[in-house]
């Protein structure tokens, strides 16, 4: 009786604690079908809660030229995904910004930067190809789960 | 020049894939075929001795090395493999590609929004210059029948 009567509290106290413990390492899954499909064709459709909306509208400005790409989009696509970005975007005073005005990689972030000390060959694995492939190290990334490590 | 003639065969493909779609309605198919047919106008407009697509050039443009794009994608297959019925590789990225072979995928090539999208920047990467509406007329040729 006893026992039960702990094994609960302890499954109460895992459930309640969780999310603070796992802090940053959570963030809410993309559930837009277009930006699913159109941010998802070429790389993981990564969770707007990372970069504040400010960063959000300077690459949707800047699609033409998408880190080298020409990512341009019919204008009522385009119109979608910066709405349902900025709606969703990291918090513009948040700590994800800090230190930098308005990023536009989130690998360049401090919170990246500091969750991600590694020396080279680990960026160099061929199976992680570059840093923006999150699943190749955490496979669950787009669920929005980051605490896998 | 080019801008204008890209955004003309567009137009074309739009009016194409329209008026077909109904016709073929509940095919699965029925936009590759509008697709195809669109690019077979093009071809024709643009060059009335063109007498149809051909898989092995096709398969060429598919396989060949070139110089021309970005130096991680010197070929089609630097991304979307040497077997178009197995999954490729985003060389840029990293991101898993479903099979382009139409046996593998019976989705393929029925999106003329998409198909054009990836033509435009795929070619690019590959080529450094968009595709000409022979080379898309090729391709899909030949994924259709892998
Ligand atoms: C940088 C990697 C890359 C290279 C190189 C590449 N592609 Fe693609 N291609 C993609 C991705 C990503 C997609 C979209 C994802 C999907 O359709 O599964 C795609 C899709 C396509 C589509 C649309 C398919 C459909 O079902 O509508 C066409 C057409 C296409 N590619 C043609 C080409 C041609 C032609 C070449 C070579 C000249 C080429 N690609 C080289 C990455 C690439």
């Amino acid at each position: 009786m006893n026992v039960r009567k702990n094994a609960i509290l302890m499954v109460a106290m895992v459930l309640t604690a969780s999310p603070a413990i796992a802090g940053h390492d959570r963030v809410p899954p993309v559930r837009d079908p277009v930006v699913l499909r159109e941010c998802g064709s070429c790389h993981m459709a990564f969770q707007p809660d990372f970069l504040p909306a400010r960063s959000w509208e300077r690459i949707m400005d800047g699609l033409a030229d998408h880190f080298g790409e020409d990512a341009s989009l019919p204008a009522d696509v385009k119109g979608a995904i910066r709405a349902y970005l900025a709606a969703n975007a990291g918090g513009a005073a948040g700590w994800r910004a800090r230190g930098e005005a308005t990023p536009e990689r989130i690998t360049g972030t401090p919170a990246f930067m500091r969750e991600h000390r590694f020396p080279e060959r680990v960026w160099r694995d061929p199976k992680v190809l570059t840093k923006s492939n999150c699943p190749a190290c955490h496979s669950a990334a787009e669920k929005g789960l980051y605490d896998d490590d | 020049m080019k801008k204008a003639s890209w955004k003309h065969s567009r137009v074309i493909l739009a009016v194409l894939v329209t008026l077909a779609a109904p016709v073929v309605a509940g095919a699965g198919d029925n936009g590759r075929e509008a697709i195809l047919a669109a690019y077979a106008a093009e071809a024709k407009a643009s060059d009335p001795s063109f007498s149809g697509f051909s898989a092995n050039r096709g398969e060429t443009l598919f396989r060949s090395v070139r110089s021309g794009g970005d130096e991680r994608t010197p070929s089609c297959t630097s991304c979307h493999t040497g077997d178009p019925r197995a999954p490729g590789r985003n060389a840029k990225t990293g991101r898993r590609i479903d099979p382009v072979a139409v046996s593998a995928n019976v989705r393929r090539f029925t999106e003329g929004e998409k198909v054009e999208k990836h033509f435009a920047r795929d070619c690019k990467s590959v080529l450094g210059r968009p595709c000409t509406v022979l080379e898309k007329g090729d391709y899909i040729t030949f994924l259709e029948g892998q």
